[in-house]
């Protein structure tokens, strides 16, 4: 039976929807409070910027994908293989993009504070992205339902 | 149930394992001939913003961005409507050919016009706040940065989630319904978005 199926079982739901920690809402928060901050320091460049708004962003939007992760692991019966199964992949590839706007960065001679700031930024959308693609996979699989089509 | 179109109320789990969709394993969810072609381009850009020289930056930014700008436009005016209009088993059969392609294609060119983008600014100091434009700079930004959370965190969900319910055995009809309405809508909005940023773009291209 899938989450949803066993929430809504259990009186959570009425039409079968999933009734799951706002996982894409919270995730969506925390990546345009990511946006707003790099935004916020680009426009400033090159003139002296304060880190102090980005820096307010930055820690909203891990606390977001803290939040995230804590209500998500409180979920009971999520199935946790399927959603590593795609989050690694995604993570991988990500990482990847992360890592060439953090060498843009880089190449761009960005240092110190801002370079904190973007840096854990990135991180952070490193991380919430593939969280957020497992957890959209994961929410529909219903484990009786495949072991029934794989036995006939 | 077949013939249910995208408006149509969306069936329970329950029912839509009544009457499950054919399922198929003729595709694959990332199609592993393009990952050569992607890193070829990412290889490209690295180099592009390595050499810092205009030509390739202009090349690289201008090409993967009309690229992002003519895609979202079509899948959400031009594409999205009619596969809305499509019976499940022709939406089903679109979806395993497009779908696939649209999870290598939209990651690689947004993060090539966004890298080599912002390289490109750095290059020609339109970044730089005492840029005449620099107003229409940010604004740039703003649009970019709505577009790149809405589809990284809609769309590519739903694009993958979409997928791995097709790979399935038994995909749940019902399942693929909202996931696909998530993705035709999220299009559009992105297309609408796509507006602005043409907006934009000119703007700045003629000063």
């Amino acid at each position: 039976m899938s989450v949803a199926a066993e929430h809504a079982q259990a009186g959570h739901g009425d039409t079968g929807e999933p009734v799951l920690p706002p996982v894409t809402q919270l995730a969506m928060s925390s990546l345009a409070l990511i946006v707003a901050g790099g935004i916020y320091l680009a426009a400033h460049i090159p003139n002296h910027v304060s880190l102090g708004p980005a820096i307010a962003l930055l820690a909203a939007s891990a606390l977001l994908l803290a939040t995230n992760l804590v209500l998500l692991a409180r979920v009971q019966g999520f199935p946790w293989e399927r959603f590593f199964a795609i989050a690694k992949w995604a993570l991988l590839a990500y990482a990847v993009i992360a890592g060439m706007i953090e060498y843009a960065f880089l190449r761009d001679e960005l240092k110190g504070g801002p370079l904190v700031v973007l840096t854990l930024s990135l991180v952070v959308f490193a991380v919430h992205v593939p969280l957020l693609i497992g957890f959209t996979v994961a929410r529909f699989y219903d484990a009786d339902a495949e072991a029934a089509a794989s036995a006939g | 149930m077949h013939d249910v179109a995208v408006d149509a109320p969306i069936v329970t789990e329950g029912a839509a394992h009544a009457e499950p969709a054919e399922a198929s394993d003729d595709f694959q969810i990332v199609p592993r001939v393009g990952l050569p072609i992607v890193g070829v381009v990412l290889a490209a850009t690295i180099a592009g913003i390595a050499v810092n020289e205009q030509w390739p930056l202009e090349f690289l930014h201008v090409v993967a961005g009309a690229g992002w700008t003519v895609v979202d436009l079509f899948l959400g005016f031009v594409l999205g409507p009619i596969l809305g209009k499509l019976s499940i088993p022709a939406r089903i059969e679109m979806t395993k050919k497009l779908m696939p392609k649209m999870v290598l294609l939209m990651p690689t060119l947004v993060v090539v016009t966004l890298s080599a983008g912002w390289q490109l600014a750095n290059h020609l100091g339109t970044v730089d706040s005492s840029y005449a434009l620099h107003g229409w700079v940010v604004a740039s930004f703003i649009v970019v940065g709505a577009m790149a959370v809405i589809a990284l965190g809609l769309l590519e969900p739903a694009n993958i989630a979409v997928l791995v319910e097709l790979k399935k055995r038994r995909p749940n009809p019902a399942v693929i319904e909202k996931l696909m309405k998530r993705f035709i809508y999220t299009a559009g909005a992105t297309g609408l978005m796509q507006v602005a940023t043409l907006v934009i773009m000119t703007k700045l291209a003629s000063g």
